[in-house]
C-alpha cells in the first residue's frame, strides 16, 4: 500500500509537471500579454510594468523561476489585480467554491442513487419513469440554462430563494447554485445506478437473500447497494472534473465570488500567473480525487487490489 | 432382370448438409435491425432527421434570413407572422435557429470526425502494437485525462482565434479523442488475440490490411456507439464555449450563443432563451436515444 501511494504521488508530481508546461507553452503563444490593454500603456510605464512583473525576462528564465516558485507552493502575484497574489486569490475564493461544490456532490450523490434506486426497484412503473424523466432533464439541458431557469423560476418568479448573491454564504442562498451544479452529474448518476442495480437484482446472490427469508432493506442495503456502487466509483473521477470546471458558470450565474470566475477571466486577460496558478490548483486537486476514488475502489469492493499480486 | 445402369450412380445430394438457405446478414444488417425494433431509438432518429431538415432545408422555407435588422420589431413575442418571436435587433428567431442549427449540428458532426479520427488511430496504433509502446501512449492519455478539458478548450480557443466556426471544430476534436482512443485500444488489444487475426497473418497480410480489414471493422460497434454519444457533448461544449463569449461570434448563430444571448433578458422576454434550450435539449435527447439504441443494437449481449 505504502508503495502503491509512493508511486502514484511520484507519478502526480510529474503529470503536474508535463502539464503547468504544456499550459506555460500555450499561454504564452496567445499573441498579446497582459499589458496590452485598448488604451495604449505609455513606453516607460510598460518598461516599468515588464521589469516589476519579470515578463521581460528571456521565457526560459521565466519558466525556471516560475517553477521553483510553485515547488514552494508560491503561485506569484496577479497581473490584473493590484497588490494581490493567486494564493491570496485563492484563499479567498476557494471555501466559497468548496462549499458550492460539496454540496453539489451531496445533492448528486445522495438524490442521484436514491433515484436511481427507487427507478430499478419499481422497473417499468410510474417512479422508473419519474426518475428517468429527471435524469433526462438533466442531461439534454446546458448548464448555464439550467442555472438561468432555476434562477428565473424559484428564485425570481416564486421568490423561494435569492437570485443572486453570495451574503456571507446564508442558507438560502447555496441552495440555487448547488442544484444547478449537481443538476448534469443527478441525471448521470441516476442513469448509471438504474443500470447497474437492474443488473444486480438480477444476480443469483439476491435470489438467494431472497430465499433465505432477509427483510427487504437488507437485501438492498447490504447486498444490492453494495455491488450497485462500483460503476458509480468509476464515475467519480470525471465527476469531480465536472464539478470543479462547471462551477464557473455556476458561479457567473449566481454571482458568487469563488474562483471559477478567475478560470476564464485570467486567460482573455492574459493574467499568466493566475491561469497557471488555476491550472495547478485544478489538476492537483483533481490527481487528489483521483487518486482517493483509486482507494475507495478497495474499500467497498475487497475484490480490487492496488498492488498486482503475483501469480494473480 | 436388367437394372438400369443409372440407379447404381452414387446418390449426391445437391445441397449439403452445410448449406445456408437464407442470405447471410451482415453485423450492419443484424444491427439495424434491431435497431428499428427500438421504438425510443426510432422515435430519437426521426427526431434528428427533422432537426436536420429543419436546420438544413427550412431556410429555404422562411422568408427570413438571419442577419436583417428591423429595429421597429425588437422582441416580438411569439406570433403568426413570427412563429418564435424577434430577437434584441428585430431579427427572427425561427431562421436564426435554423441557422444556429446548422452551426451547432455540424460542429457535432465535424468535431466528432476528427475526435474519430485521432482516436481510431492513436487507439488502433496503441492496442495493436501492445507492450511498452502501448504502455507509454496510455499514460500520455492519462496525463491529458488528468487536466480538466475546459481548460484546454479555453486555451486553445484563445490561442487560434476565438470565434471562427473551423476553429471551434478543431478545437473540440483534438479535446475529446481520449475517450476514443481508450476504447479503440481496448477492442484491438482483445481483438488480435483472436485466432481469424493469426490466420491473416499467416497469409501474410500487411499490417495495414490486418487493421482496415479485420481489427477496425471488428471494433466497429464501440466505436459508432462512442461517436453517437460524443456529437451531443460537442454541442454541448460549443454552448459552454458561446456563454463565456469564445464561441461564435454574430451575425452567425449557434444554439448555443442564442440561448447565451436569450439569458441575458429573461426578466423580460424568457421566450428568447426558451427556444433555443429547448432546440438543444430535444437535439440531446435524440442523440441519447439514437446512442442507447446502437448500444443495444450493437451489443444484444447487454440486452435483458
Amino acid at each position: 500500500m505504502a508503495k502503491y501511494l509512493l508511486q502514484r504521488i511520484a507519478s502526480a508530481v510529474l503529470v503536474l509537471w508535463i502539464v503547468v508546461s504544456l499550459t506555460f507553452v500555450l499561454m504564452h503563444s496567445i499573441p498579446g500579454g497582459p499589458f496590452s490593454r485598448e488604451k495604449q500603456v505609455p513606453e516607460a510605464v510598460l518598461k516599468n510594468l515588464e521589469a516589476r512583473y519579470h515578463t521581460n525576462d528571456p521565457l526560459t528564465k521565466q519558466y525556471i523561476d516560475y517553477m521553483v516558485n510553485v515547488a514552494q507552493f508560491n503561485l506569484g502575484p496577479t497581473f490584473r489585480y493590484e497588490g494581490r497574489t493567486v494564493n491570496d486569490l485563492i484563499k479567498d475564493g476557494l471555501p466559497k467554491t468548496a462549499t458550492i461544490g460539496f454540496l453539489a456532490t451531496i445533492f448528486a450523490l445522495g438524490g442521484g442513487l436514491l433515484l436511481g434506486s427507487i427507478a430499478a426497484l419499481w422497473h417499468n412503473k410510474t417512479p422508473d419513469a419519474v426518475a428517468t424523466f429527471i435524469a433526462t432533464i438533466g442531461i439534454s439541458v446546458p448548464s448555464f440554462v439550467m442555472a438561468t431557469f432555476l434562477q428565473y423560476y424559484l428564485g425570481y418568479k416564486l421568490g423561494l430563494f435569492p437570485p443572486v448573491g453570495w451574503n456571507e454564504g446564508a442558507w438560502r442562498n447555496l441552495v440555487l447554485p448547488s442544484l444547478a451544479l449537481g443538476a448534469f452529474p443527478i441525471a448521470q448518476i441516476t442513469r448509471l445506478m438504474r443500470t447497474s442495480m437492474l443488473d444486480v437484482l438480477n444476480q443469483d446472490y439476491i435470489r438467494t437473500a431472497k430465499s433465505k427469508g432477509l427483510p427487504g432493506y437488507v437485501i438492498i442495503g447490504r447486498h444490492a447497494m453494495r455491488n450497485a456502487l462500483l460503476p458509480i466509483i468509476t464515475y467519480l473521477g470525471p465527476f469531480f472534473a465536472y464539478i470543479l470546471t462547471g462551477n464557473f458558470v455556476v458561479e457567473f450565474v449566481f454571482g458568487i465570488p469563488g474562483i471559477g470566475q478567475f478560470f476564464v477571466t485570467s486567460i482573455t486577460n492574459r493574467d499568466y500567473s493566475t491561469i497557471m496558478g488555476m491550472t495547478v490548483l485544478f489538476c492537483s486537486l483533481l490527481v487528489v480525487f483521483n487518486l482517493l476514488v483509486d482507494i475507495a475502489y478497495t474499500f467497498i469492493d475487497p475484490r480490487i487490489k492496488l498492488t498486482s499480486q503475483k501469480g494473480a | 432382370m436388367k437394372l438400369a445402369q443409372n440407379l447404381f450412380e452414387p446418390a449426391i445430394s445437391q445441397i449439403s448438409a452445410e448449406h445456408i438457405n437464407r442470405p447471410s446478414t451482415t453485423m450492419m444488417q443484424d444491427a439495424w435491425r434491431r435497431f428499428t425494433l427500438n421504438k425510443l431509438a426510432m422515435a430519437g432518429l426521426v427526431t434528428l432527421a427533422g432537426l436536420i431538415i429543419f436546420a438544413f432545408i427550412g431556410p429555404f422555407i422562411i422568408k427570413y434570413n438571419y442577419y436583417s435588422n428591423d429595429l421597429m420589431n425588437t422582441y416580438l413575442p411569439p406570433s403568426w407572422i413570427h412563429p418564435f418571436g424577434t430577437d434584441a435587433l428585430g431579427r427572427d428567431s425561427m431562421a436564426r435557429l435554423m441557422y444556429g442549427g446548422r452551426v451547432s449540428l455540424a460542429i457535432g458532426f465535424v468535431s466528432v470526425l476528427i475526435n474519430l479520427s485521432i482516436g481510431v488511430f492513436y487507439g488502433g496504433i496503441s492496442g495493436y502494437f501492445g507492450g511498452r509502446i502501448d504502455n507509454v501512449m496510455m499514460r500520455i492519455i492519462d496525463i491529458i485525462y488528468s487536466v480538466p478539458d475546459l481548460l484546454y478548450v479555453i486555451l486553445l480557443m484563445v490561442v487560434m482565434g476565438k470565434g471562427g466556426l473551423l476553429n471551434i471544430m478543431i478545437v473540440l476534436g483534438i479535446v475529446n479523442w481520449m475517450g476514443m482512443a481508450r476504447i479503440v485500444r481496448g477492442q484491438i488489444l482483445a481483438l488480435r488475440e483472436q485466432e481469424y487475426v493469426l490466420a491473416a497473418r499467416t497469409l501474410g497480410a500487411s499490417t495495414a490490411r490486418l487493421m482496415l480489414k479485420h481489427l477496425i471493422p471488428n471494433a466497429l460497434g464501440p466505436i459508432i456507439i462512442t461517436s453517437a454519444l460524443a456529437i451531443p457533448s460537442a454541442i454541448f461544449m460549443e454552448a459552454f464555449l458561446s456563454f463565456i463569449g469564445i464561441g461564435i461570434q454574430p451575425p452567425f448563430a449557434s444554439w448555443g450563443s442564442l440561448a447565451a444571448d436569450g439569458r441575458l433578458n429573461i426578466p423580460s422576454y424568457p421566450y428568447a432563451l426558451f427556444f433555443p434550450a429547448a432546440a438543444i435539449a430535444i437535439t440531446m435527447l435524440a442523440f441519447n436515444f439514437v446512442g442507447d439504441g446502437l448500444r443495444d443494437a450493437f451489443d444484444p449481449k447487454m440486452r435483458k
